[in-house]
């Protein structure tokens, strides 16, 4: 699978990253090459089998619907980047 | 020295400084396991306070190992002081005597976590892992945070936004990654045993580089809560020691359920520590044709496995060579895998709630963008970009689902393995530890220093490493033993037989 230089844009948008040139056809490059060698999976036959997509042997983990013990909010903002002692700040969002 | 003379000499000044003397004396030899040390306590010829100086005199003079991104050090000696108090009180817990270290990827309140990572530098955790908790309720006294690959991403350390953690055997040599710096702390003599995490091998493969014992239990056995995610699948806390008994105990300690992580089997946790000594029955073993086949094995790495193979035969074990068609298709099952939680899971660090925000967005979207991308390293970036490439909407079945059902295929096979043999017997590594710099240019190449480990977290079962002996440069050799899921306590058993008493 190639990974050309708009189709690396569009990746890096949707993963909210941002690359220079020199950095993007390195990317490309780098991502190119390991799709190419996922790829021998094709010669797996797979016909049939269903997916794995748990590995936790655990059925439902139920507990009892009470309140319990969650970050007050002076530790939940003490590492934020940016906070008025109540609430997280953000650039603008709305004009 | 007898306990009587102990007890008059404590009674006198000049007693007190003689005695701190032969603290100090005796604190210079090497311990290998918490019951040479917890003994010498006993005995009145050690206490936690020379013993945490001793450590922290050993982080000291080996800085340029650079595995310690944070040494406890006033902290660490209070903990020996507070802890020396119970254990003359009697009322110590099980892990006094023990000084750890932990993964710069494991929560411990009031301490920073970074990931080794720039976008959590300065982090500070708000709560304590369980797994921790564990430890330090049985008084164990955390002497430092370790430094890993950034976000647990890596095979040889040299992805840590804080410089490359070098190996102690060769300066010049990775230690293994992601957990080096757990590896090397135990490897260097800086504590007794570190807690690392193991996604892909990253505590197994590093302890194969530096000559210590890793161990990966299986999934779901520890709680991870605490533990930062990188792939949540794969993911499990693992254990770097000296000896299979600091090991075995520790596990013990910190396994089990926990109410925080849904995820954790509630099976009960067996007293691994005292199940070293049971006379084990003739074990079968199989050793996969196609690990021993591999074009990358290195002839001394093969040699030393052939070796131990033989001993096992002579002992009277059985050892057959199986196939195993999948295992070149397991590593970039893995990384599709991991890539694909992985790309989930770091979507959190987005400059607003935690973490690095970076001064140069002008809106919310060019903030994200800026703050990801100027807070992550190379290879997260590149892990990133692969896990959303996989889970987006026109490849997802081709590459993720794919992946998926492979890993299916893989588990029935190995489980099918394990239902005929004890234990599954390769290589940890295909080489001993490589040069610092000599895998940067191609992640691929970086990549194939987990073909061996990644098998145990593709189906979830556990596994160890053990030293095997040396190369012709002094490097250290890994030997890995898998075993069945929940069969710990077989295999910590059957790994002690395979060490030299």
């Amino acid at each position: 699978m190639n990974i050309n230089e708009e189709s690396l844009k569009k990746l890096a948008h949707l993963a909210r990253l941002d690359f220079d040139a020199s950095a993007s056809e390195k990317m490309a490059k780098d991502l190119s090459g390991i799709l190419d060698w996922v790829e021998q999976l094709n010669e797996v036959d797979t016909e049939g089998v269903k997916p794995l997509t748990n590995m936790s042997q655990e059925i439902n983990a139920y507990r009892e619907d009470v309140v319990g013990n969650h970050l007050e909010r002076e530790k939940g903002l003490k590492n934020a980047p940016d906070q008025d002692g109540e609430f997280f700040r953000v650039p603008k969002v709305l004009d | 020295m007898q306990q009587g003379e102990v007890q008059i000499f404590t009674g006198s000044p000049l007693g007190v400084l003689f005695l701190w003397h032969v603290f100090n004396f005796l604190a210079l030899k090497k311990f290998n396991n918490l019951t040479e040390i917890q003994s010498e306590i006993s005995a009145g010829a050690l206490n936690c306070e020379a013993l945490v100086k001793y450590y922290l005199k050993n982080i000291e003079q080996q800085k340029e190992l650079n595995a310690f991104l944070e040494v406890y050090q006033e902290e660490a000696l209070q903990e020996a002081n507070r802890i020396d108090q119970k254990l003359k009180d009697g009322t110590a817990g099980r892990l006094a005597g023990m000084v750890v270290a932990l993964k710069d990827v494991l929560c411990h309140e009031g301490h920073e976590l970074s990931c080794s990572s720039k976008m959590l530098k300065g982090f500070q955790s708000q709560f304590t892992a369980p797994a921790v908790q564990r430890l330090l309720a049985e008084d164990a006294i955390v002497i430092g945070r370790v430094a890993c690959d950034e976000f647990a991403m890596g095979s040889s350390n040299e992805n840590s936004a804080f410089g490359p953690v070098r190996n102690a055997a060769d300066l010049n040599k990775v230690p293994g990654g992601s957990s080096g710096g757990s590896a090397v702390a135990v490897q260097a003599d800086c504590c007794l045993l570190s807690l690392g995490s193991d996604t892909g091998g990253s505590v197994r493969q590093p302890a194969a580089f530096t000559g210590t014992i890793g161990f990966k239990p299986t999934y779901s056995r520890i709680s991870r809560y605490g533990l930062v995610a990188y792939a949540s699948s794969f993911d499990t806390i693992g254990i770097i020691s000296r000896s299979i008994e600091d090991n075995a105990l520790v596990l013990e300690i910190i396994a089990g359920y926990e109410e925080q992580d849904s995820t954790v089997s509630r099976e009960e946790v067996p007293a691994y520590s005292t199940q070293l000594l049971e006379e084990g029955r003739v074990k079968k073993i199989g050793l996969i044709r196609e690990t021993m086949e591999s074009e990358g094995l290195n002839e001394e790495v093969k040699a030393k496995t052939l070796e131990k193979i033989d001993a096992l035969k002579a002992q009277g074990h059985q050892v057959e060579t199986v196939e195993f068609s999948l295992l070149d298709y397991i590593l970039p099952t893995y990384y599709i895998l991991t890539t694909a939680e992985a790309s989930s899971n770091l979507s959190r660090y987005d400059g607003v709630k935690f973490g690095y925000r970076s001064p140069n967005g002008t809106d919310l979207e060019s903030m994200y963008k800026k703050s990801r991308s100027e807070g992550f390293g190379e290879e997260v970036k590149r892990r990133i970009m692969l896990g959303t490439f996989v889970l987006s909407a026109s490849y997802y079945d081709a590459y993720y689902t794919k992946a998926q059902k492979v890993r299916r295929l893989v588990k029935d096979q190995v489980d099918q393995l394990l239902s005929e043999f004890d234990f599954l017997l390769m290589p940890t590594t295909p080489t001993t530890a490589f040069a610092i710099g000599e895998h940067s240019e191609d992640p691929l190449e970086m990549y194939l220093a987990d073909i061996y480990t990644v098998l145990a977290n593709v189906c979830g079962l556990p596994a160890i490493s053990i030293p095997n002996g040396e190369d012709k440069d002094g490097m250290p050799i890994g030997l890995q033993i898998v075993g069945g899921a929940f069969k710990e306590a077989d295999l910590y058993a059957f790994s002690k037989k395979l060490l030299p008493a």
